[in-house]
């Protein structure tokens, strides 16, 4: 049997490399300012699924939902094994919230089917860690959040090791089954160089000149779709379908309190100590 | 969806181990109390579980004006098909307008299955909840009495706030830690409503194989000193001295991530934006740069001491004592003045 898996990968500004001339006075981030990157725990979840294409045989598609500069993290998804490529890219995305996200790419992954689909843990920045369990209702399959090991796919079930605040927990799930993947689970592989050579030349129809068969034979096709070929429901979407809205948003001001700079003799310390006593600090 | 509904009450969903309830769903129920007071409604807590009897109890006390007690032997085990069925159920019926989880393991899985099946917005990872209004720029149309939903987003490098209006209810995770813990009242007065479960072997979607549940150990949140450590220390070995501090001042010991990752402490110990909020009477950072990451989960600390060797770290921006210093030496010297003044 040959198991189909969906694996959604994000395109976000590396959040990481953060500093201040990243950030608008408004308090939004500049994200030109910051360097594109595949979310880093979507890659620990390609890997979770080219690990079952290669132990219990899949086929392994990476879909992504963004600007048409997504397709890099799409054609990096290929570098490193995935079969195939989706980017779903539509004006009427934007304003787009975790719920509206969630029903967009739940569309998705209707159209072409998963047995098991596998995202990150959280985005970088989104962080909501919300995306994968909301997307799970939608196909209504099981989910597995947190997964820090693969056990197996077995016949209709997956099994897997969820990390938790307090320990850890094995369980079995029926498929379809959605996986949210951290970082502990695996150290992703890098593409290739054969596959490198190849993929390079990945793209979508509309950033292609010549014929689109040409492409598709070669499999260097990197299939696009707007809302209207998945068939979501508009009124979800977007701005005015999301239910949660942002009032505002400011930069994290770091406040200069009154320093009291202590010399690190004895004497210095001494004296620190007794007023923190006297102030009840210390008890 | 469910209605918008003005006058329905705050809710918290209640997590429990064996009869013990989990701090996070006290502080929520605290923080519940002021939202709802503000909005004139009452604070409702549900209570999933197949052994809850007497919890509702501890629940009045601490500011809930019902407790939802929803008790079957399957759900005796967290799960999220059997838990979202029954609090979907129960939401429907009595159409609350807020809905608060502790951003824990378990309410971050059952917390957005829960939004998606209602149709209903979440925010993630909160650190601060208030009633507000929002006035839609486009339209000009305000919206009073809404729940403004604060948490930080982009690594920590901002602040926002989120809120829904044309959707109900209103939800949100909110981070361990960060609200108070109320005082028990044992004279308060609440309703105790038997929720009746309608659950079958087939809601029960998963099984469990296997699982280790281990205690926390330390208590980071509750103790009124934390002396942390950071990559800085250089070694376990050293990071003995802030146990020694620690031990002097009645404290506990907190680390950063870096700390963690290069096995100088285990991993409860990590205060910060993938760690514990923790805001003693006293923090103590020592070898510590203060990244962002870090300062999130420690700045509200009411008096900050912080030990660098470098004058320009990060961290001498928050804090009130500053001392510029190798930790090798001034530790001691600090441990020797608090035995002195404690003769
Ligand atoms: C997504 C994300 C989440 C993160 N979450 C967290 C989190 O929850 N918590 C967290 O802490 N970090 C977190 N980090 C990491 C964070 O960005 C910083 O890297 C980290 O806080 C720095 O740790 P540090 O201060 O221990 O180490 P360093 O930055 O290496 O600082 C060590 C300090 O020790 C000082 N020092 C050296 N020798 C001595 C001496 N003898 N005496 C006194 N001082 C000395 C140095 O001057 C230096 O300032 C996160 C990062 C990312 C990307
Ligand atoms: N626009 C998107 N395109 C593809 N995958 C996404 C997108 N947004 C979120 N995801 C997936 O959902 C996970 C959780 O994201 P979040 O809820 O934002 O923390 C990510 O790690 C991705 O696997």
């Amino acid at each position: 049997m040959s198991y189909k898996c969906v694996v959604l990968i994000k395109q976000v500004p590396d959040t990481r490399a953060i500093t201040g001339d990243a950030m608008n006075d408004d308090g939004t981030v500049n994200r030109s300012k910051l360097a594109s990157i595949p979310n880093p725990d979507d890659l620990h979840a390609l890997e979770v699924a080219l690990e079952i294409k290669e132990k219990f045989g899949a086929t392994v598609t990476a879909i992504s939902m963004g600007l048409p500069e997504a397709t890099e993290v799409l054609r990096e998804a290929l570098y490193r094994g995935a079969d195939n490529a989706i980017l779903v890219t539509d004006r009427r995305c934007a304003g787009s919230d975790t719920l509206a996200t969630s029903h967009i790419l739940s569309c998705a992954i209707k159209k072409v089917g998963a047995d098991i689909v596998l995202c990150g843990r959280h985005s970088i920045d989104g962080e909501t860690a919300q995306v994968g369990p909301q997307i799970a209702e939608f196909i209504d399959a099981a989910q597995i959040t947190c997964v820090g090991e693969l056990k197996g796919v077995d016949g209709n079930s997956i099994t897997a090791r969820r990390v938790l605040d307090n320990g850890w927990q094995d369980v079995k799930a029926p498929l379809p089954c959605l996986l949210t993947v951290t970082d502990q689970a695996n150290e992703p592989r890098v593409g290739a160089a054969t596959r490198l050579m190849k993929y390079k030349n990945a793209t979508t129809a509309a950033n292609y000149d010549g014929d689109v068969n040409e492409l598709k034979e070669k499999n260097l096709l990197i299939e696009q779709y707007d809302l209207d070929q998945l068939g979501v429901d508009l009124s979800r979407v977007g701005f005015e379908g999301s239910p949660t809205k942002i009032n505002r948003t400011q930069k994290v001001i770091l406040e200069a309190k009154e320093v009291k700079e202590i010399s690190p003799t004895q004497e210095g310390i001494s004296a620190m100590v007794k007023e923190l006593i006297e102030d009840h600090s210390i008890n | 969806m469910v209605d918008v509904n003005k006058k329905g009450d705050v809710w918290v969903f209640v997590e429990s181990l064996g009869s013990k309830i989990e701090d996070t769903s006290l502080e929520l129920v605290g923080k519940a109390r002021e939202l709802a007071d503000e909005l004139g409604v009452k604070v409702g807590a549900v209570v999933i579980g197949s052994d809850i009897a007497g919890l509702d109890e501890r629940l009045i006390c601490c500011g809930s004006d019902k407790v939802y007690m929803c008790q079957d032997p399957l759900l005796s085990h967290y799960q999220v098909s059997s838990y979202s069925k029954v609090f979907c159920d129960i939401a429907n019926k009595y159409n609350p307008s807020i809905i608060l989880f502790g951003a824990t393991s378990v309410g971050r899985d059952l917390a957005p299955r829960v939004a998606a099946r209602l149709g209903a917005g979440l925010s993630a990872d909160c650190t601060d909840l208030q009633i507000g209004s929002h006035t839609d720029k486009a339209t000009g149309k305000t919206y009073d009495d809404i729940l403004l939903q604060i948490c930080p987003a982009f690594g920590g490098n901002v602040i926002a706030t989120i809120i829904n209006y044309d959707k109900w209810p209103q939800m949100a995770t909110v981070r361990e830690g960060v609200m108070k813990m109320p005082e028990l009242d044992r004279n308060r007065k609440g309703e105790t409503i038997e929720h009746k479960v309608d659950l079958s072997k087939e809601d029960l979607v998963v099984e469990i194989l296997d699982e280790l549940v281990t205690e926390k150990t330390v208590d980071l949140k509750g103790s009124d000193v934390v002396v942390a450590g950071g990559a800085g220390i250089g070694s376990k070995e050293k990071f003995k001295l802030l146990w020694d501090l620690a031990n002097a001042l009645g404290g506990v010991v907190g680390a950063t991530r870096p700390a963690v990752d290069l096995g100088y402490i285990s991993e409860e110990h990590m205060i910060g934006a993938t760690g514990v909020t923790v805001r003693p009477s006293l923090y103590i950072a020592v070898g510590i740069s203060g990244a962002l990451q870090h300062q999130t989960g420690m700045w509200d600390s009411k008096k900050i001491i912080a030990i660098n060797t470098d004058p320009d770290a990060a961290i001498f921006d928050i804090a009130h004592y500053k001392i510029v210093g190798d930790f090798n030496e001034v530790i001691p010297m600090m441990i020797k003045a608090i035995k002195a003044k404690a003769n």
